[in-house]
């Protein structure tokens, strides 16, 4: 889709345009960048180093280096029952998310994408108004939902609203691609006598594969990070995701700087590694999010 | 967009129930936790009540009234203009100029990019914990201006009232610039060179380009960002939640953080719905009569029916 635009020029003969740049200009653009760029790195770097350092070495010197390397506070951490659940626990909620997530909106979207049918645009539309609701938005009442379901505490409280609140993106990116499936593929497949729902899963879904893998990486980016959804319904500390435990660890550790800074180190870690992972996917899918959001 | 099914007219009638069957999963979701919520979020809106009793202090819009005499929810909302005003003015504007920088021949680009992009990853719960240790006081930062400086510096970045909603923005932008770049980036890479190299040819300088060729044609992908940008801004919660709670007296507040404070905290459940119906109905303005007078002209038709 909009992938092979990004890099289009990665490694071609600079244009016309750009070539008479003076070096002094040139020099400036540089600084420029790397100004940005030391932005973005000392605040990461601070944290995975200061998880490696005492309190008392930060305080003296809150931009050195570590001297001597603490190791205890990374220790501590990797070693309570607690990270780990909380590892588990926000796994567990964005794996079955993303479950559900990518056989509901591919079903809404192929049903939308190729049936003609009274109020299919109606439909549609229906569910692109929830781009423009948050979760935050909504909190109160679905609260309230939340609880009269009994699903306080559960697991499932999360997933189920975190999976209709991504519908509206995912059944937004899906439809198009969808349709642009040709229809003597359709065609051909009733011949050999598919129906749709084989249509749909023989032949739809495997072309659909790329688009697919972004919705689904979406879904665990958004499920990963959420922070409010959880909050409000795992009161439980058995049941916490990492963005809950990490808040809490903060509070309970409010003068051990050092501490905080290795749980949090290691809680951005996994974000970080499915970034590297999965970067094209995601890069993707907000440029869709951007032209059709 | 029309493709429609296979079987012709008579068959039509015998996919209601498979039509059904299929949209059924995804509606029945939907409808129990978005858009049922979202009606009793009006609903309660109406009422004075705690979260837990039966529903029957009805008081009309007075929750309204309240709200906007309420001279911290003004506040908030005050804050949510800056921000919106801040990201225009500034976020913005950086995240074109490095989408322009790296559009171009420059070394290690890609792996700019990638840098660049990386905060947004991450989650706000995280951004606003190191970065409330990075803006303690003798902390990082005040370390690195001091010695950048050569003066002992010592900023009350989030514990001064006056400094504290700036210390957000920056966080927010921190975040979300590579987000806005990307988009950016995404747009200049579909102008074609040949329209640079035949305004070059002609003789215009590189700054000519950008403001008659560039900035014309990549309009689209910034009005596109521009609305991301203010429906974002209005619905700031996580990371000013966590970074500042919303203080120092109320001086970093904004309306979902209100909400959050009002319905959890003090069980104001109806009064709390109806600053939460403010903000979606404020989204919802700005999201309708954006498309209305913006972005109608840049698509046609395409994004009408996209609603959002």
């Amino acid at each position: 889709m909009v992938d092979l635009a990004l890099g289009r020029r990665e490694g071609r003969e600079p244009t016309r345009a750009y070539r008479g740049h003076s070096p002094i200009s040139r020099g400036l653009l540089y600084l420029a960048a790397f100004t940005v760029l030391g932005a973005i790195i000392i605040p990461v770097a601070y944290a995975v180093l200061g998880g490696f350092r005492d309190t008392p070495q930060l305080a003296a010197d809150p931009a050195g280096l570590p001297d001597p390397w603490v190791f205890t506070n990374y220790l501590d951490v990797l070693g309570s029952g607690s990270f780990w659940q909380q590892v588990w626990n926000s796994t567990l909620i964005a794996g079955v998310t993303v479950a559900l997530v990518l056989p509901a909106a591919s079903l809404a979207a192929f049903v939308i994408a190729r049936f003609e049918f009274r109020g299919r645009e109606w439909i549609y539309t229906l569910f692109t108004l929830g781009l423009l609701f948050p979760v935050a938005v909504a909190i109160l009442p679905l609260y309230v939902v939340v609880r009269q379901l009994d699903l306080i505490n559960t697991p499932l409280g999360v997933v189920l609203p975190q999976v209709a609140f991504q519908l509206p993106l995912s059944i937004v990116i899906l439809r198009p691609f969808f349709a642009s499936i040709p229809r003597e593929l359709e065609e051909a497949a009733i011949l050999d006598g598919a129906g749709s729902l084989r249509f749909y899963w023989s032949v739809l879904l495997p072309l659909s594969r790329p688009v697919l893998s972004t919705i689904a990486v979406l879904a665990v980016v958004t499920s990963w990070n959420a922070f409010l959804l959880p909050l409000v319904v795992l009161t439980d500390s058995g049941g916490w995701t990492l963005p809950i435990g990490v808040t809490n660890y903060s509070t309970q550790y409010t003068t051990d700087t050092a501490r905080v800074l290795a749980y949090t180190t290691l809680a951005m870690i996994p974000a970080l590694l499915f970034y590297a992972v999965a970067e094209r996917q995601i890069v993707r899918g907000l440029i869709a999010k951007g032209i059709k959001g | 967009m029309t493709a429609e099914t296979v079987g012709a007219t008579p068959r039509r009638k015998r996919k209601w129930p498979l039509l059904l069957a299929f949209l059924a999963p995804a509606l029945v979701v939907y409808v129990v936790f978005v858009l049922y919520p979202i009606a009793q979020g009006i609903r309660y809106s109406l009422f004075d009540w705690n979260g837990l009793e039966p529903l029957t202090e009805f008081v009309g819009l007075e929750n309204f009234g309240q709200a906007f005499g309420d001279k911290v929810f003004r506040g908030a909302l005050g804050h949510n203009a800056i921000i919106v005003t801040l990201t225009l003015l500034l976020q913005l504007p950086v995240a074109l100029f490095l989408a322009v920088l790296l559009d171009r021949d420059l070394r290690g680009r890609a792996l700019m990019r990638l840098l660049f992009f990386a905060p947004y990853v991450l989650s706000e719960v995280v951004t606003a914990v190191v970065w409330r240790q990075i803006f303690r006081p003798d902390g990082l930062l005040d370390a690195g201006l001091s010695a950048a400086t050569g003066t002992q510096v010592q900023g009350l970045w989030i514990a001064d009232p006056s400094i504290v909603l700036y210390s957000v923005f920056f966080v927010v932008s921190w975040k979300y610039f590579g987000f806005h770049m990307i988009l950016m980036l995404a747009g200049l890479q579909q102008i074609p060179d040949e329209l640079e190299e035949a305004a070059a040819i002609d003789g215009a300088n590189w700054w000519q380009t950008f403001r008659h060729i560039t900035l014309p044609l990549l309009g689209p992908t910034v009005r596109v960002s521009v609305f991301l940008a203010i429906i974002g801004s209005l619905q700031l919660f996580d990371l000013v939640w966590v970074m500042t709670g919303g203080g120092p007296v109320d001086a970093s507040n904004t309306m979902a953080t209100y909400l959050i404070d009002w319905g959890f905290r003090r069980s104001q459940f109806g009064y709390a719905s109806a600053v939460s119906v403010i903000i979606f109905g404020l989204s919802l303005v700005v999201a309708l009569g954006y498309q209305r007078w913006v972005l109608s002209r840049d698509v046609d038709g395409a994004l009408t029916v996209g609603g959002a």
